[in-house]
């Protein structure tokens, strides 16, 4: 089984847009959202929830104030500056709280608990397009690299159960822990640009992640049209870094309206970019096969 | 398909606390958010920085260590710069009795004990130093990790930091933290949040006065918009809205906002010749002057709205 991984470095460069295209070109693969902070796969795959389990994925610490004798020693203890006291009341702030359990295991009281806390769900949905697997981190949570993990290897049972021979994973923007969740493991990484200073900033950080797994990596150029100067300059960085170049996307309104009617492009449309998105798709395919 | 999620903290409520320290002085400190990547939060805190500098000292802080970006627009002049460490365990395997208990107590999964053999992964460790409390033998020192670095330096009149992850470090909360450390307390901070909503956007809110949204009228800045939102009032900040790309898409945003009680500050429509200064790395009032005053009435609406909220 191929496990392709589309990233970008800087966010709403386009790899939801081009996943979704995929899902729908590939037939049978197994589809996961892995930018677990803000999903939107779901929106353009549409389907139905078969499955949803919470993830439980940290833990927080909890002072009982019956036992807590307000020596300070947990506050004293803590480096994540998670708990605090007004006057002799010690008070836990649960999204400062990393979890370690420094202060449990200094509480001369035994007045701390570590309480496992549910992070998010993972959910599985039938869409018309394939198996969707995909994150939720609840808002202000922790660990989300820990998260994209569960998702992903929710996701592999799922191909396994299923036979599927492809992997088809959007990942995060950034560059930090969910990313590299989201890289391990990957045979391919497909990097989205758009032609701005800022993408081919981005494009670099990415790019050297992807090179720790080993992934191969491929770029394709969204909104090409909108600087053809810098999607030139875009071009030959990513020849000189060994990437291989896929093609182009125009700016076409037809994408945002594809994502209002919530379908993926390749299908509602047919005009510049579900044709682009269609050739690139034709290379990428022929790339893995090889 | 998924409902908009509920914020459950497994924590009883006796233990919450409101995380917002009162200050009485000083500068506002506006974070600009997004949930959705992409939707132009860097070109507003850009614009909003460069807007007011003739008017009030402001510090700009990028907050987007994964990816900061806001140095191709301001080209700050970097005066210093200095490594963020975390402290990590470091094992004297001769006094070390290979007993395991550091390997129990770390809840991240950062070391563990092999036969004869003590591995750590450097990757997981959140430097919380409980390894060291708990080794029965002192075996256990603590030194410092580099995971990033901190710049700092002048974009004409503004006071600009930023923090950046080292590639292949997973860790941006320790290095927005200490970033955060360097906010001034007698200047307007605008600080540049990074996408999402997770650990590295609760770090960069907590504490500022005020948190703008910038979203586009599409059903993913619409869906992302939500789950920022959420963010924004479990940290209990007042916020306000950015529509940029306005042109785009439905009005669905716009309904959601009023719904919602969120102003819109300002609406920054769909125009080619603004994605051509973007992609050349030109801060919008740089390349249209005419939108200073739009960014100058964006925060007299933040000023205020962060007043009723202090």
């Amino acid at each position: 089984m191929t496990e392709l991984v589309v990233i970008s470095g800087k966010g709403g460069t386009g790899k939801t847009t081009l996943v979704g295209s995929f899902a729908a070109l590939a037939e049978g693969a197994v589809v996961v959202d892995c930018d677990v902070d803000a999903a939107n796969l779901h929106i353009l795959l549409g389907g139905e929830v078969v499955e949803k389990r919470p993830y439980r994925g940290s833990e927080a610490a909890a002072i009982d104030r019956g036992k807590c004798v307000a020596c300070g020693a947990c506050a004293e203890a803590c480096r994540f500056d998670a708990i605090r006291a007004e006057g002799d009341l010690y008070y836990v702030d649960p999204l400062s709280c990393e979890g370690c359990g420094a202060c449990a295991h200094v509480c001369p009281a035994g007045a701390i608990r570590m309480e496992e806390r549910q992070s998010g769900w993972i959910y599985v949905s039938r869409t018309p397009y394939g198996t969707l697997v995909h994150g939720e981190l609840l808002p202000g949570e922790e660990n989300s690299g820990k998260l994209v993990t569960r998702v992903k290897m929710r996701a592999r049972g799922v191909a396994r159960t299923e036979g599927a021979s492809l992997l088809l994973i959007d990942g995060s923007p950034g560059i930090g822990c969910p990313v590299i969740a989201s890289l391990s493991g990957a045979h391919a990484a497909l990097i989205v640009a758009e032609p701005s200073r800022s993408a081919l900033h981005d494009l670099l950080r990415v790019a050297g992640v992807a090179r720790h797994f080993g992934s191969r990596l491929f770029l394709a150029l969204n909104k090409a049209d909108l600087s053809p100067r810098l999607a030139e300059e875009i071009r030959e960085t990513a020849a000189r870094e060994g990437i291989t170049y896929l093609g182009e996307i125009p700016y076409d309104e037809g994408v945002t309206a594809a994502q209002l009617a919530g379908a993926p492009v390749v299908v509602h449309s047919d005009g510049p970019a579900a044709a682009a998105i269609q050739g690139i798709w034709g290379k990428l395919r022929g790339e893995l096969a090889r | 398909m998924a409902s908009p999620p509920a914020i459950t903290a497994g924590i009883v409520d006796v233990n919450r606390v409101t995380p917002r320290p009162s200050r009485v002085t000083g500068g506002v400190r506006i974070a600009v958010a997004s949930g959705k990547g992409g939707t132009g939060k860097t070109t507003v805190a850009v614009s909003l920085a460069l807007s007011l500098s003739r008017y009030e000292g402001v510090q700009f802080l990028d907050c987007d260590v994964e990816e900061p970006n806001a140095h191709i627009f301001l080209s700050p002049a970097i005066e210093g710069s200095r490594p963020v460490e975390i402290p990590v365990p470091e094992i004297d395997l001769d006094r070390c009795t290979r007993c395991g208990a550091c390997a129990k107590a770390c809840r991240f999964g950062a070391l563990a004990v092999i036969g004869d053999r003590v591995l750590f992964h450097p990757e997981l460790c959140h430097g919380c130093g409980l390894c060291a409390m708990v080794c029965p033998v002192g075996a256990i020192s603590e030194v410092p990790r580099e995971i990033g670095r901190l710049e700092w330096g002048r974009a004409g009149p503004i006071r600009f930091g930023r923090g950046i992850l080292a590639v292949g470090e997973p860790m941006a909360t320790p290095i927005i933290r200490q970033l955060k450390r360097e906010m001034s307390p007698d200047h307007l901070v605008i600080l540049d949040a990074p996408p999402g909503t997770g650990c590295p956007v609760i770090e960069t809110l907590k504490g500022v006065d005020f948190v703008l949204l910038v979203t586009e009228p599409t059903p993913f800045g619409l869906h992302d918009l939500r789950l920022a939102l959420s963010v924004a009032r479990e940290l209990g900040i007042p916020a306000g809205a950015v529509i940029n790309r306005y042109g785009i898409g439905d009005d669905s945003v716009e309904r959601f906002l009023r719904e919602e009680g969120i102003p819109v500050l300002l609406r920054i429509p769909m125009d080619r010749r603004i994605a051509a200064a973007y992609a050349e790395g030109i801060p919008l009032v740089s390349a249209f002057p005419e939108w200073e005053g739009r960014f100058r009435a964006l925060y007299q609406g933040i000023a205020s709205l962060a007043g009723a909220g202090r």
